[in-house]
């Protein structure tokens, strides 16, 4: 069987993706699944095990401070030369914004179709995607090259299939136009231990109805005793309730947890495109006739204030 | 300096969006059709540099006759002129081939800056400025939060998941901002009445230099097979507190496993 490329998704704090996790696990499914990491040097070496666990064969290691050193274009150098060389089946990124970069730059270097926003993947390359916000699907082709495509997080469930990968060094040689977006710093903002937004399995959000800034660690507080991540709708991060990042929407993260619970959302439409696809819906919001209702599987009518120290203080009884 | 800004005219996010049945493509026939709103972003963005650093902002859009009214809009909130790509055989076109005429397009235009919505509503895509980056051999600083202008040095923060990098480039560059960057100017009424008379110069295929065969459904590099609504979701139990409603939720998330 042919080769699969994963390009690895690993944070400093976490790791490797769970998002990596998912294209390995697809990549199974259509050839022999080599992971590669493209990072600083020792980058390969702390995530190698875990790459293995999940069914990597081949590692490949391109490890240089030119790498982190200047934005996206030397990666897709990088995988470039490597697609060129091992002449994969497929090539999997991650669809967040970095991989989604690399794969643009190494869709025009091959003159290769990309899919982005890829929620399952069949052996002759169709792709499944969701389009407009979840509300349509769309089977689609890569028809010139091979399939580059971009991965959605939790669109597979991850499941192990232990490995020992051999690594192979990758040899870094850059050009001078690879190097023209240096990154000066890398500053960290993320808050605590709760898992990142977009590959959280539980998402409890908070919109306009939390009311100040303050009253958001009754998000939080959901949050980590569900051990979700906190997000907030854009009219919360607009009122300066909560930091962008966290935003979930139409101009914001798109998330499709197991579970998303709204609290003080209405549910404007900006705000369904970017959690519509979430497997379960709960909400509590005032107003009976707000949208989220709509989407919600169980809804709770009435004041947040008082019902969400009622839904803490049950969680913790039943823990 | 020469600022170019990239913008889309995309179907309303806000009402009912489609694919056509005939030949899988956007409708846009049917739809409202509107500037893709990180591009007001963008259009916002170049007027403060230009307000702070002189220079001339052009608009650039590759769409169908139609886009006409997006561009009169985007004009209307100060930029100083346009060009648009419009060409019956681009209809269609995927994002490596859009790359490919917009890129040749902006050869003709000389910018120092080109910046862009970080993504448009429709498609989310967000290849685009990387795409134009690769090749026009020109730095890609996408995401930015932040821009700032010294004298041919730019500098932006750019939100990543774990937090921000500041990253920085010399000009000629691409800059791709999120809506977190300023705050959109209304069109003045005087604004409205100055885009009528601003240049809008419109550029076909032969005048990029591009072959109609490399554009448009013919000459896309992936291809739409099917494709369908999602069944809507149902509204589940909904229950006024009366002073339970918490408890009731949680029972609702023991049933499905959660706690």
């Amino acid at each position: 069987m042919s080769e699969v490329l994963v390009v690895v998704e690993a944070t400093r704090e976490f790791g490797v993706k769970k998002v990596t996790l998912e294209m390995l696990t697809l990549a199974r499914e259509l050839g022999t699944p080599s992971a590669v990491v493209l990072g600083g040097p020792g980058a390969a070496e702390a995530l190698g095990a875990t790459l293995g666990e999940y069914g990597a064969q081949k590692i490949y290691a391109a490890e240089s401070e030119e790498i982190d050193g200047y934005l996206v274009a030397p990666k897709a150098t990088v995988l470039a030369e490597l697609v060129g060389r091992v002449q994969p089946a497929a090539v999997l990124l991650a669809s967040a914004q970095e991989g989604k970069e690399i794969a643009a730059r190494l869709a025009v270097k091959l003159d290769n179709g990309i899919l982005t926003d890829v929620v399952g993947l069949a052996a002759d390359g169709t792709a499944t995607q969701v389009a407009f916000a979840g509300s349509t699907i769309v089977k689609s082709k890569v028809t010139r090259g091979l399939p580059l495509v971009t991965v959605r997080p939790n669109s597979v469930t991850p499941s192990p299939a232990p490995a020992t990968p051999a690594v192979e060094p990758l040899t870094v040689t850059l050009t001078d136009a690879d190097k023209l977006a240096r990154v000066v710093e890398r500053v960290a903002e993320q808050k605590g231990s709760r898992p990142e937004l977009t590959e959280a399995s539980v998402v409890v959000a908070g919109g306009r109805g939390v009311g100040n800034a303050d009253n958001f660690t009754l998000v939080e507080e959901v949050a980590d005793l569900l051990g979700g991540a906190v997000g907030a709708s854009r009219a919360a991060v607009d009122s300066g309730y909560y930091p962008h990042q966290f935003q979930i929407g139409q101009t914001g993260k798109t998330v499709s947890p197991q579970l998303y619970i709204a609290l003080g959302i209405s549910g404007a439409i900006q705000h369904r495109a970017g959690m519509q696809t979430s497997k379960t819906i709960v909400a509590v919001n005032k107003d009976a006739e707000a949208p989220i209702f709509e989407l919600a599987d169980f809804g709770v009518v009435g004041d947040l204030f008082k019902v969400v120290p009622q839904i803490t203080e049950e969680i913790r009884k039943r823990k | 300096m020469n600022i170019v800004v990239l913008v889309k005219q995309v179907p309303d996010s806000g009402a009912d969006r489609n694919l056509r049945s005939d030949d899988n493509t956007v409708d846009r026939g049917s739809a409202n059709n509107v500037i893709n709103e990180m591009d007001e972003y963008a259009i916002e963005e170049a007027l403060k540099i230009k307000e702070a650093h002189g220079g001339e902002v052009t608009i650039l859009t590759m769409g169908p006759d139609r886009a006409t009214e997006s561009i009169r809009k985007a004009l209307s909130m100060g930029p100083d002129a346009a060009v648009h790509v419009v060409d019956d055989a681009l209809h269609g076109s995927c994002a490596v081939a859009t790359s490919k005429v917009l890129a040749a397009a902006l050869g003709q235009l000389n910018a120092d800056l080109v910046l862009c919505g970080a993504e448009s509503t429709d498609g989310r895509v967000q290849v685009l400025p990387h795409m134009l980056a690769e090749r026009l051999g020109v730095a890609a600083l996408t995401g930015a939060r932040k821009l700032t202008v010294d004298g041919g040095t730019l500098t932006v923060e750019r939100q990543t998941e774990e937090g921000y990098e500041v990253v920085t480039a010399a000009t000629p560059a691409v800059v791709s901002v999120w809506d977190t960057i300023n705050e959109p100017r209304y069109p003045s009424f005087k604004g409205i009445m100055a885009a009528k008379k601003k240049p809008v110069r419109t550029l076909a295929l032969a005048d990029l230099g591009v072959a109609a065969s490399e554009v448009g459904l013919d000459g896309a590099t992936s291809t739409v097979l099917e494709h369908s609504k999602r069944p809507p979701r149902s509204g589940g139990e909904k229950v006024t507190d009366e002073g339970s409603g918490g408890t009731q939720l949680v029972e609702f998330l023991a049933t499905e496993k959660f706690v």
